[in-house]
């Protein structure tokens, strides 16, 4: 690893990818730093290994990396895999750790991948061991071809439930039931979306298709779910939800919950980048523009790290940004930029047209997100609950930062990754204002684990 | 327009103490604060409560404190989350021990007892875990440490409770002496008191060159970092005689690191950056001391924005220019254990018009011939 590069491509994903391999292939001298032991991302992960079955069971769209991922390997980029990135400054100073090794590293340009995570949204018992995230049963999945072997129920609202259901449907795993929380006005609010939504209409297509599927594989879809509850002693016993004004309960040692995807805004954060709050995505997202650059000199954003936008958006806006930065590292003209921009515009553009259906379809109404039982554990590292951090904003902490300092919400290991969206949203709802208004957390570095010994050899090998 | 006896600008810990003191003899106080309360040094700070290797003239202030941190319930309706297992400053040669020893006769000489020097063997009573190469340490007892945002909101409550108002997202424009008493304008309307006091911290600064009184204080941000949580394994506070050092074990098992660690500022946008390189040459000192840390993961750093004087001894003092005006600023870094007792020095010096503890070394005119 050299101490400086070019451009510093931070994120293995669809956008990372093509970032780097238009650079790389532009002449530009670029690095990709991927916390992942192969290149693909989430989305496409383990695209090179996955054997022929699992990809055919995980359908076409995730046999569509493999050739991304070979035009990577084929350009002069160098890919470092299993690093992690601890910080990102202003200076573009750049701590990673490699091959158990820190050490601090500089770029002109450096373009933050970070994708998507799962949005964390608490409820009653989603600490206990046995709920996971469907994300995360998907990544088991398609990396390790494991699947639930005693069933598993699924819940919550938003695209990757109904996909992971038809994937483990089409894998032979038991699903005792499919709990869709999504509400009845959504469709209803989706509705003026629906004619541009038309315009992406494989997406729809799809969609529709994998829950026909379902249905004739004997998948019993429950819609209009609410209350979800996760109980059990030590460990998940059952799940009980309420469908139709009943009560209902249902034993099982797996649940896996959805509820969206947020972007992964840890890095862009750590370096100081401005943020916004995007309503309709309820999340932060940089502030970027049309090529990703974002608040900071240097440094830009593309993917889903920048605003939910899904795989294809991401790959095209990872070839805009790389083009830009060839661009501002003299390797391209302005003319060749603007020209070969054009095409990706366009494909974005046209894959865009889902978007505004989606986020009003599956929009997580407020009582979720603003978690109303007072005795739900929302920061699981603290042990922090909704009622507590209630009852600091009545105590006059008005904001989500200062609720940290005085609760602790947030200051554990995760570093308030997965409290951050759910306190902001107590505390807009406490405080009887809007959520747009709030902050998230901070940035704190390190974004990714380091220890002391770590940090210490970086300056033993400076002696 | 809003009215109250005293107008303290500044939400931090000096201010609320001054508000609770104020409020405590019948004052009418309202704090205000250009963000909230305790957004810089008052919140970030490291909690430390430590009389030992003070600067002789704060000595008898930081004792009259640490009387009031060991009762610091009575005053302000809860514990702080305070802690006194001592603070101590370790000597790893002869030289080191040399230093302690001068510095101890000094602190002697001046009719203290509080810091005294201990031996080897009662440095490894005291610290078991301790690497074994040091030789002994200067210590305080009563020293200790306690959370300082807790500490903050205390006061604050306590304060609002006897009726002080705490103003945040408010920032002061203008003050304009009006007859005997001050005319505020900020961002939140103007305020109409009778007293005014300079809380403002790192901007306290800019407060004193608009109220015609220009002192050489100068922002930095000093870092900390925090560790994952451990088992206990440590009960004093250290320091160390020729090493940048503040260590200490929190009550739920994280580990405090400091040292006068700075940070790259940037004061207008309020920006603070991590210094890397100061922070590898903590942990490499932290290691030094504790070799069985090193895979202990660091949850966080960060850094917050303090006003340091060119004396690293701070001003509290009436204004030497106008009438009904208190400063209290620029403790350098080490104003948390003061803080109970600065702002019963403020209303005693408002209320009473002077106090008992020698505050002549921090006059806000000290500066003048320099500038």
């Amino acid at each position: 690893m050299n101490n400086h590069y070019q451009m510093l491509v931070i994120g293995g994903g669809p956008a990372g990818l093509a970032a780097a391999t238009i650079a790389a292939n532009s002449g530009v001298s670029c690095a990709l730093l991927d916390e992942q032991p192969a290149p693909g991302g989430q989305i496409y992960r383990a695209v090179e290994q996955a054997p022929e079955l699992r990809a055919q069971l995980l359908g076409a769209d995730y046999q569509r990396g493999k050739s991304l991922v070979e035009n990577f390997r084929a350009s002069r980029a160098v890919y470092f895999p299993n690093t992690s990135v601890w910080s990102v400054n202003e200076q573009r100073e750049v701590g990673v750790n490699y091959q158990g090794d820190s050490r601090i590293i500089t770029a002109d340009h450096i373009l933050i991948a970070s994708g998507a995570m799962e949005r964390p949204v608490p409820f009653t018992g989603w600490t206990l061991p046995g709920v996971m995230y469907a994300g995360s049963g998907q990544i088991l999945f398609k990396s390790a071809g494991a699947i639930p072997e005693k069933g598993v129920v699924l819940a919550g609202s938003g695209p990757l439930l109904l996909l992971l259901a038809w994937q483990y449907m089409r894998a032979g795993v038991k699903i005792k039931a499919m709990l869709d929380m999504t509400p009845l006005g959504n469709r209803i609010m989706a509705l003026p979306e629906l004619p541009r939504a038309l315009l992406a209409y494989q997406y729809l297509t799809k969609g529709m298709t994998l829950q026909r599927e379902l249905k004739q594989a004997g998948v019993e879809i429950k819609n209009l779910v609410s209350d979800l509850r996760a109980e059990g002693d030590g460990q998940l016993e059952r799940v009980c939800y309420r469908h139709r004004g009943r009560e209902h309960t249902i034993e099982t040692d797996l649940l896996m919950t959805h509820f969206g995807v947020i972007p992964h805004v840890w890095l862009t954060q750590a370096a100081g980048c401005r943020h916004l709050w995007n309503e309709s995505q309820q999340c932060w997202h940089p502030q970027h523009d049309e090529w990703g650059a974002t608040s900071i000199e240097g440094i830009f954003v593309a993917g889903d790290g920048a605003g939910i936008f899904g795989a294809k958006s991401a790959e095209y806006a990872g070839y805009l940004a790389g083009l830009q930065m060839s661009y501002a590292a003299g390797a391209v003209t302005r003319g060749e930029r603007n020209q070969q921009a054009i095409v990706y515009r366009k494909a974005m553009k046209r894959d865009r047209h889902i978007r505004p259906f989606l986020e009003s379809y599956f929009h997580i109404p407020r009582e979720i997100l603003a978690v109303q039982n007072n005795d739900t554990v929302v920061c699981r590292c603290e042990e922090i609950t909704a009622g507590q951090i209630r009852e600091a904003v009545a105590n006059g902490h008005q904001d989500s930062n200062q609720v940290k300092y005085f609760t602790r919400c947030g200051m554990g290991p995760c570093q308030g990754r997965q409290c951050a969206q759910a306190v902001a949203h107590i505390v807009a709802d406490a405080g009887g204002k809007s959520v747009s208004g709030q902050s998230c957390f901070r940035g704190r570095p390190p974004v990714t684990p380091l220890n002391l010994e770590q940090l210490a050899q970086m300056k033993r090998r400076q002696r | 327009m809003m009215e109250a006896d005293v107008l303290i600008i500044g939400a931090g810990l000096m201010g609320a103490s001054a508000a609770l003191h104020l409020s405590m003899r019948g004052y009418r106080c309202v704090v205000i604060d250009k963000a909230s309360p305790g957004r810089h040094a008052s919140g970030a700070n490291a909690g430390g409560l430590r009389q030992l290797n003070r600067d002789p003239a704060e000595i008898p202030l930081a004792m009259e404190s640490a009387r009031m941190w060991h009762q610091i319930r009575d005053l302000v309706d809860s514990d702080c989350d305070a802690r006194f297992p001592g603070q101590l400053r370790i000597a790893e040669n002869a030289a080191d021990m040399d230093k302690l020893e001068q510095r101890a006769a000094l602190v002697r000489s001046l009719g203290y007892q509080h810091e005294e020097i201990i031996g080897k063997k009662e440095l490894y009573q005291m610290v078991p875990a301790l690497a074994p190469h040091c030789v002994g340490a200067l210590v305080c007892r009563q020293d200790g440490f306690a959370r300082p945002y807790h500490t903050l909101t205390a006061f604050r409550l306590k304060a609002e409770s006897l009726g002080a108002r705490f103003y945040a997202d408010t920032e002061a424009y203008q003050m304009v002496q009006d007859g005997e008493g001050w005319q505020v304008r900020t961002s939140s309307g103007t305020f109409n008191s009778t007293f005014l006091i300079n809380c403002a911290g790192a901007w306290a600064g800019k407060m004193a060159a608009m109220l015609g009184e220009p002192v050489p204080l100068q922002p930095k941000a000093l870092m900390l970092m925090v560790t994952e949580r451990l088992p206990h394994f440590v009960d004093p506070v250290m320091g160390a005689a020729s090493r940048k050092l503040s260590f200490k074990q929190m009550q739920n098992g994280t580990l405090i690191i400091g040292g006068a660690l700075v940070a790259k500022l940037d004061f207008e946008r309020e920006k603070t950056d991590i210094n890397w390189e100061q922070l590898m040459e903590s942990a490499d000192t932290v290691l030094h001391f504790f070799p069985q840390l090193k895979n202990v993961r660091i949850v966080r750093a960060w850094a917050g924005i303090e006003g340091f004087m060119p004396d690293n001894i701070p001003v509290i003092s009436a204004s030497g220019m106008n009438k009904n005006l208190y400063h209290a600023f620029g403790f350098s870094a080490h104003g948390f254990q003061l803080s109970p007792v600065i702002g019963r020095i403020l209303s005693e010096l408002i209320i009473d018009g002077r106090t008992p503890l020698p505050i002549e070394p921090f006059r806000i005119d000290r500066f003048n011939s320099a500038i």
